[in-house]
């Protein structure tokens, strides 16, 4: 693949593929879908552009924190999800753009559902990921996740990568 | 009267009856006998610092507007219009002089003094002359270092007697800053699909760290080699009152002053300064403390302050027997250098809150101790008795003196509701 061919649909088969990812719980293969210095942030509810000194985020992870995140949540270990949630990703309204320059832009709504032991949570928000081609493929540099809730109530965690 | 603690001295027995957790009409008891009589945690001082800053805030199942009045007062207004009850603020925060209500546009003084409304010549002239008509502040407001709370018993004893001992571990987390402690912004406004005592107990209870949160102190060893065995060792302590407190050696940095490697040099050369400061201004052995031991503290009934690898307030409230509104708030010193604060951010968030490594393996614990208690017809008790053997004076952190002092209190406080038929205010 060259920044020629590319094309948005390229991006948006990519994108598609690391929900498949997540929802698969193939959450290593998620990571390595990470460049070495691949961010993924989820800042407050209501505080989108929030600075991470002055404001509490809920996920703040550089590229050894989000591979320690995939790690732990695939041990049994990792109470909240074992056994495994069922869960069930969709992106919409995808907005490509930059398809010819570095850093390629994507925004999308998403809606996530979660279940386990019957009961039922939906995260719904905007993403937003900046994507580099690297090694013949698509990399993603930092994804973004702003929760378009009013609280987290009554999900009461972000136990699952969103 | 049904017995529902069971506090046998003699056979080192602590037994609490899983009804307190499910039962509707506990829940009305403890509306009546707790949460309209104990100090509850509204904010911090620090959330409105200017004239006419304002914050919302539900506190003891009320809508309250916490609000820096221009006479310079913090005060708490009960968030309903005298006129038909209408919610007048609506915004989560902001900054104004005047409050409106939208319904007939009644219009208050950030004091909560009516202002004015439409069509005055349909009133009498000494309408509103007793004050009634103004928007109505909870009577008693009181601070501790900055911590604000509110009592809807004009009875109460003030905060200060109330805390009692609880206060000088309170010091203990606001002396880490000569500037003071501020409030992040932020706060995580969560639930937990389970009894709010679960969350008091859990809040303090050092023996589940190891077994629920394996997954963070594997990664804790990964960053730090040294730590060879992680230890979580230390004192628990009854501070009266229903207040309670475990302090333990630190397996983790602490921004206070207690670096480990993940951090740079810089920081660290930084954090010794910070420890020389701390032992200037309060001497080695109470630096120590402040620098290198971890506090969970319970402030009866509902606020749990940790100040552990970072320091954060949480305070809840049920709106049903199964199920908790938690806030969760982060404190740090104000003016702190960004690169510490850094630290100290990506530490809370580490293990702490919705999104952390540890927090919601406590919900889960929590969840799954509420769905069970649906066989308390057949098993009917909790077991609270960890390091009653030993004597409640020689307490280990990881014992649950904690606990037993928060059930205690309650105990108490049920108690002389029991010999009422319902619960009553």
């Amino acid at each position: 693949m060259t920044v020629a061919t590319l094309t948005r649909q390229d991006v948006v088969d990519f994108l598609y593929k690391e929900a498949q990812l997540l929802d698969e719980w193939k959450l290593k293969e998620w990571a390595a879908l990470f460049t070495d210095d691949g961010t993924y942030k989820i800042p407050p509810i209501g505080e989108p552009e929030a600075s991470p000194t002055e404001s509490l985020f809920y996920v703040h992870d550089n590229r050894t924190r989000l591979q320690e995140r995939a790690e732990r949540l695939l041990k049994k270990e990792a109470h909240v999800e074992y056994p495994h949630s069922i869960t069930l990703r969709n992106y919409h309204n995808i907005l490509v753009s930059g398809l010819g320059s570095d850093v390629i832009t994507v925004e999308c709504n998403f809606t996530t559902h979660r279940t386990k032991r019957e009961v039922l949570d939906t995260f719904i928000g905007k993403h937003t990921y900046e994507i580099v081609q690297q090694n013949g493929g698509l990399a993603i540099k930092s994804k973004k996740v702003v929760l378009y809730l009013d609280s987290l109530r009554p999900h009461g965690k972000i136990s699952l990568i969103l | 009267m049904e017995e529902l603690i069971r506090d046998n001295r003699e056979k080192n027995e602590f037994l609490v009856h899983r009804s307190v957790f499910t039962e509707k009409e506990m829940l009305a008891r403890e509306r009546a006998e707790i949460f309209n009589k104990c100090w509850l945690f509204i904010g911090h001082e620090t959330e409105i610092p200017e004239k006419g800053d304002y914050k919302r805030k539900k506190v003891g199942g009320r809508n309250l507007l916490l609000v820096h009045s221009q006479d310079g007062e913090i005060r708490a207004l009960y968030n309903t219009c005298p006129h038909r009850g209408a919610l007048v603020a609506r915004e989560n925060e902001g900054n104004s002089r005047v409050f409106r209500c939208f319904y007939h546009a009644w219009s208050f003084k950030n004091d909560g003094e009516l202002n004015g409304m439409p069509g005055k010549d349909g009133f009498p002239d000494d309408f509103n002359c007793d004050g009634s008509k103004n928007m109505k502040a909870v009577n008693r407001l009181e601070g501790y270092r900055g911590f604000l709370f509110v009592n809807f018993d004009d009875e109460a004893i003030s905060l200060e007697e109330y805390l009692g001992n609880a206060k000088e571990y309170i010091d203990l987390a606001a002396d880490q800053s000569e500037a003071g402690l501020e409030v992040l912004g932020g706060v995580q406004q969560y639930s937990v699909r389970a009894n709010w005592k679960l969350l008091a107990e859990n809040s303090v209870d050092l023996y589940h760290g190891m077994p629920t949160h394996k997954t963070y102190f594997d990664i804790k060893q990964a960053q730090d080699p040294g730590i060879k065995r992680v230890k979580l060792e230390g004192k628990g302590k009854d501070l009266g009152n229903g207040h309670a407190v475990m302090e333990y050696v630190a397996p983790w940095g602490r921004p206070v002053a207690q670096w480990t490697p993940i951090w740079s040099e810089e920081l660290k050369q930084d954090m010794d300064k910070m420890k020389e400061r701390l032992v200037e201004r309060f001497g080695e052995e109470r630096a120590d403390r402040i620098a290198n031991y971890n506090r969970n503290i319970i402030i009866f009934p509902n606020l749990v302050i940790n100040d552990i690898m970072a320091i954060t307030a949480r305070t809840f409230y049920p709106s049903s027997p199964g199920y908790m509104e938690v806030s969760g708030y982060s404190l740090a010193p104000k003016r702190e250098d960004e690169e510490h604060r850094m630290a100290r951010n990506n530490n809370f968030l580490e293990f702490l809150g919705p999104g952390g490594f540890a927090t919601p393996d406590d919900n889960e614990a929590l969840e799954l101790c509420q769905e069970a208690y649906n066989n308390n017809q057949e098993v009917q008790w909790n077991d609270i008795s960890k390091g009653m053997v030993r004597g409640e004076e020689n307490a280990m952190a990881t014992d649950e003196i904690q606990m037993r002092s928060f059930w205690r209190q309650y105990k108490v406080r049920i108690e002389e509701s029991m010999k009422k038929e319902v619960a009553q205010t």
